[in-house]
């Protein structure tokens, strides 16, 4: 797994009506699906999706022609870490909330056990027939975590239901069309099965996903015959050859960004793309925000893969303005088959104004992760699948083509430290240098600008005057 | 300021400075030198408190119980690298991997300016092998360190089996909320070095490594740990970083809580903590811990692989476990406890540490003296350069009048009198040959270290140090060279107006020193000002001569080394003496250009130039 996938955001996608779902869609349908992939490693990922339709009341919402741009938004928030706060109002928006059905797994103390956690919420307008004249409303929330056999196991990497989310399934939610539970059975090795599912399969599913082919063991909660045999569903695996401790095998395009350099005043982002496939070259497309008090100085982007320089075929740069709107860099990088890009720009942190830090500001800002979206070239060819008939979980992974499936990566966030002054007596200092500096300038100045003369003491007072002027008067000399 | 202005005041003020000029200066110096003493007595040293809300009111119970398993994992790495003559590099990589981190290698290669004598190092490679224990749910934006530096002998096994062991433990908890990354470099500072540089992708002095695969974000806090033996009598505690920084005192008071809380008997530069504040040997004992401190700071080595973090701002400590003659011992799960107790608290940390001071001198592990404290010390000393040079200024600018006089005329004539005879090439002359002396002291030791390998029976180390030394001592001779250049007119002012620049110029640079380096600042200045201050062509010349050549930096750092050793309780013969001055010249000019600690150059083209001006006033013609 890319150490990439390791984060929280919140991403927020207006699209128009898209060319995915062009079929007739039923009305209030619900399906619901859980997939679990036992990982080389002998963690274990489940990835739970529900899908909900609608009819909308009008027609489409949006022109005809397609996404209209001027409705994209794109926001990071880096910072948020999901909570049993982010899962308890999306488990609200189920039909069978966490009654029945497969939510019923969904117990937040199992879930915040686990070492990685994924929550989503998507939400767009699909055509309901060809033509696009009426629209409706499509509903997706998908959860993935993964389960850590080492925390959680004691050392076993055998699984359950049960032991992982301490509950069975008894009975699918009565309002869905389609509830099935999926469990990746692939053999790693050259031989035959290494793990097996008790209770054993009724059918199996065949599929393609990112590029390699899969078996999936499928239970389906609608067919009575699953549930029937104990009154619950409770499935597991057993590793036959329990997994080495080796290095997990590495994914085909993988990203790491950091920021180099120390002190407060400039420092460079980098970011490595790694592209592990033994031959074939892809193009890549990376986007970049990044906040305003960095200023990024863009004559350093340098893109360099197996040390030679690496020209972009597409840059699109959005300078940032202060206080208003990020950076936002876009670029379509090829790399070559076998290699390390490095991506890095420079920048120089800018001094906030004083109300501008978070209340924490020693703990440094965040800075959004990188974006990539690539086409993978694929080992193995999959046909473009009917996205009605075939699983949800397909949609998680969209094939354009047999050649090669979409990936898209999110890279790490960073924290960067800003110059930051010390807040703890921020009154006492502003008073005593304004005054020190005021009082030493004033009279320093004063000093080195004004030249001393010894200017005679008048001697006599009143009567001298007086004297002065009777002899004014006269027109004598003066005393 | 209207004391300025008036020029009645300002003669006033002006008599008095050139008549008190002397008790004053004296009376300066002595202040100084009291209050720096005086700092390790209770009304100037506070106890230490912890300041970071994070790490105060939590509670945490350490769980640590792997002493067995962190015994056996220091056996086997202790068997394999006596095997392998290198690090385990396999070995690590496997035990790493099975106890659930992310492990990764990073190759380094240097090839030293000159071979080192002291560690038997010259072309160096090596590699350092790396853990990330990912925090559950979090997007790896903090991490922690405990890094533990092996060194070319089979030293510190036992720390690695605890990393290790802690390791294990650290795996199954669920409460991390950063990464933590367990560090084993070869070559101890040197792996250091190459690591910190590639996880921060730069290269400041010169290391060739391969880069990093995995990083861990911004790192929040260090420890390095060194541990040599199964059960320790103590743990010592060091805190000075290159070039005398020093971590947030927090760590210090983090750590000081669970030597309490655990009950173990800790250390700061090898002396415990004085109990009885009341009599008068606790402080007496605390002046003695505080001058090691002091001594150690100056240094500007980095005393333990922390140092080197500190650069990164990463706030960084080493505990290191100390096996001698006591009754009472801890066993590993002892020490276990207390880094995981701080590896807690630190994962609590929401800000960087920065609540508490940064600046500070200890003189024992529960007491600190802050900044605002120690300054006027340094400052007491700089003074009694500012009352000389200002003696001074009013002379040239009065040569021949008497104060009276001189202060009706200063202002409204501006005269003849500081033009006259002290021409600018006068000065210049001196100055620059000082500097180019400076110069060649910095850079011709290491370059011209074949050349002079060949010619003289003598190895490149060798080489190097006595060259150091031989052009240190030739500069003595500057004054004879210079005065071809200087004019003979107005003698007097001649010199007065070079000792001026050299007063100033000096205050200046150990001004500078003090408010990065206290302890340097301190030490420069306390050997250095009143030789400045007294030196003059006339008078008793050898004894003027005596004074300025045992207050040389050379001498002050020979000086320092006796000292040390003594409050140290390992008294040094002289030959012993000798030879530790040269290792110590040799480890400042390789520290330099291993780890970019700015002792050398600074002594060399800052303060030894200047000391050479004092010198050219001495033997004014």
């Amino acid at each position: 797994m890319a150490a990439a996938v390791r984060i929280s955001l919140l991403v927020l996608l207006l699209l128009g009506p898209g060319g995915w779902g062009q079929a007739e869609p039923p009305r209030d349908s619900l399906r619901e699906e859980l997939v679990i992939t036992p990982l080389p490693s002998g963690d274990v990922a489940a990835t739970f999706q529900f899908r909900t339709r609608w009819e909308s009341g009008g027609g489409q919402p949006w022109g005809q022609g397609g996404t209209d741009h001027s409705f994209l938004r794109y926001a990071v928030l880096p910072r948020e870490v999901v909570c049993t706060e982010n899962l308890t109002p999306w488990k609200k928006l189920l039909p069978c909330s966490s009654k029945a059905g497969l939510s019923v797994l969904l117990k937040a103390d199992r879930l915040f056990h686990t070492s990685y956690h994924s929550q989503a919420v998507h939400i767009r307008p699909v055509c309901r027939n060809a033509h696009c004249t009426s629209v409706s409303w499509e509903l997706r929330q998908t959860l993935s975590v993964v389960f850590d056999a080492f925390v959680t196991g004691q050392g076993k990497k055998d699984w359950s239901l049960f032991r992982m989310f301490s509950r069975t399934l008894t009975e699918p939610c009565p309002l869905a069309s389609e509830s099935r539970v999926y469990v990746d059975i692939t053999s790693y090795g050259q031989d035959n099965e290494t793990l097996e599912v008790y209770p054993p399969p009724l059918t199996t599913y065949q599929d393609v996903i990112l590029g390699s082919r899969k078996t999936y063991a499928v239970y389906d909660l609608l067919d009575a015959a699953v549930v029937s045999n104990s009154r619950s569903l409770n499935v597991q695996l057993k590793w036959k050859r329990p997994p080495e401790n080796e290095a997990p095998p590495v994914p085909f395009l993988y990203a790491q960004r950091y920021v180099s350099g120390y002190g407060l005043q400039s420092g460079e982002l980098s970011t490595l793309l790694y592209n592990t496939h033994p031959f074939r070259a892809f193009p890549v497309l990376l986007l970049d925000t990044v906040p305003w008090y960095l200023r990024l100085y863009v004559h350093t982007l340098t893109i360099t893969s197996k040390g030679k320089e690496n020209k972009p075929s597409y840059i699109h740069y959005q300078p940032a303005q202060d206080r208003m709107q990020p950076h936002l860099l876009e670029m379509l990088i090829q790399l070559p088959a076998n290699s390390v890009t490095k991506v890095s720009i420079q920048f120089e942190r800018a001094l906030l104004k004083w109300t501008e830090y978070t209340p924490d500001p020693n703990h440094g800002f965040y800075v959004s992760p990188s974006v990539l979206s690539a086409l993978v070239p694929s080992v193995v060819a999959a046909k473009p699948a009917d996205w009605e008939e075939s699983p949800l979980f397909n949609s998680l992974f969209p094939v354009s083509d047999s050649s090669s499936y979409f990936v898209r990566l999110y890279t790490e966030p960073l924290l960067v430290s800003l110059p930051t002054p010390d807040f703890s007596m921020p009154y006492n200092v502003v008073c005593l240098t304004c005054t020190v500096v005021a009082v030493c300038y004033g009279s320093f100045y004063n000093l080195l600008t004004r030249t001393f003369q010894i200017e005679e003491p008048r001697k006599g007072g009143l009567a001298r005057r007086l004297a002065n002027l009777i002899r004014r008067a006269r027109g004598v000399p003066l005393l | 300021m209207g004391l300025l202005s008036d020029p009645v005041r300002r003669r006033a003020l002006a008599r008095l400075v050139l008549r008190l000029n002397a008790p004053l200066c004296v009376l300066s110096y002595v202040a100084g030198i009291a209050w720096f003493l005086a700092l390790a007595f209770p009304p100037l040293t506070q106890r230490t408190y912890m300041s970071e809300n994070a790490m105060g009111s939590t509670m945490v119970e350490e769980q640590f119980a792997g002493g067995d398993r962190a015994r056996s994992l220091a056996r086997d790495f202790a068997a394999h690298r006596r095997k392998s003559g290198a690090l385990p590099v396999a070995w690590l990589e496997r035990t790493m991997r099975s106890v659930g981190l992310e492990v990764y290698t990073q190759s380094f290669s240097r090839k030293l300016p000159f071979p080192d004598e002291t560690h038997e190092r010259y072309m160096v490679s090596g590699i350092n092998v790396y853990g990330i224990l990912r925090a559950p749910r979090a997007a790896s934006t903090e991490s922690l360190v405990l890094t533990v530096p092996c060194g070319p002998d089979s030293t510190n096994s036992q720390a690695v089996g605890l990393m290790l062991a802690l390791a294990a433990h650290f795996r199954g908890q669920i409460y991390w909320a950063k990464d933590i990354i367990f560090l084993v470099t070869e070559h101890d500072l040197l792996g250091t070095e190459a690591w910190l540089e590639a996880y921060h992708d730069v290269n400041v002095t010169g290391m060739q490594s391969s880069p990093l695969q995995g990083r861990a974000g911004a790192i929040q806090a260090a420890v390095a740990l060194e541990l040599s033996s199964d059960v320790v009598t103590s743990l010592d505690v060091a805190v000075e970083g290159l070039n005398g920084q020093l971590p947030n005192l927090d760590l210090l008071n983090l750590f000081q809580t669970f030597c309490q809380k655990g009950g173990l008997l800790c250390t700061l530069q090898g002396k415990l903590q004085p109990q009885d504040w009341t009599s008068i040997d606790g402080p007496l004992q605390s002046v003695q811990t505080l001058l090691l401190m002091v001594l150690q700071q100056a240094s500007g080595r980095p005393h333990g692989a922390h140092g080197l973090f500190l650069r990164y701002r990463v706030e960084a400590l080493t505990l290191r476990g100390i096996n001698s003659f006591r009754q009472y011992k801890y066993d590993l799960v002892a020490v276990g406890k207390a880094l995981e107790g701080m590896f807690r608290k630190l994962n609590h940390l929401l800000e960087r540490l920065h609540q508490s001071f940064f600046f500070y001198l200890l003189p024992a592990l529960s007491r600190f003296v802050s900044i605002g404290l120690y300054m006027p010390a340094a400052g007491f000393l700089l003074l009694v350069l500012g009352l000389k040079a200002l003696e001074l200024w009013m002379q040239l600018h009065e040569a021949g009048v008497g104060p009276e006089e001189a202060g009706g005329t200063s202002g409204s004539s501006p005269p003849h009198p500081p033009t006259q005879g002290v021409g600018l090439a006068s000065l210049m002359a001196p100055l620059l040959v000082s500097q180019a002396m400076g110069l060649a002291v910095y850079i011709l030791p290491v370059l011209g270290q074949h050349v002079a390998a060949q010619h003289f029976p003598v190895a490149e180390a060798e080489a190097v140090v006595l060259t150091l030394l031989a052009i240190y001592a030739a500069g003595l001779a500057l004054p004879h060279n210079t005065h071809w250049v200087v004019s003979t007119q107005a003698p007097d002012r001649g010199w007065m107006a070079l000792k001026l620049v050299a007063l100033i110029y000096l205050a200046l640079q150990l001004a500078c020193i003090t408010l990065t380096n206290f302890s340097l600042g301190f030490l420069l200045a306390a050997s250095m000002v009143p030789a400045a201050a007294v030196t003059k062509p006339s008078g008793p010349r050898p004894l003027y001569a005596a004074l300025l050549v045992l207050t040389s930096p050379a001498a002050t750092l020979l000086g320092s080394l006796f000292l040390w050793r003594e409050l140290q309780e390992a008294p040094l013969s002289l030959a012993e003496g000798w030879q530790l001055f040269l290792a110590a010249l040799a480890q400042g000019v390789l520290e330099h250009h291993t780890y970019g600690s700015l002792l050398f150059p600074l002594l060399a083209l800052g303060l030894y130039p200047c000391w050479l001006l004092f010198w050219n006033v001495l033997f004014w013609k």
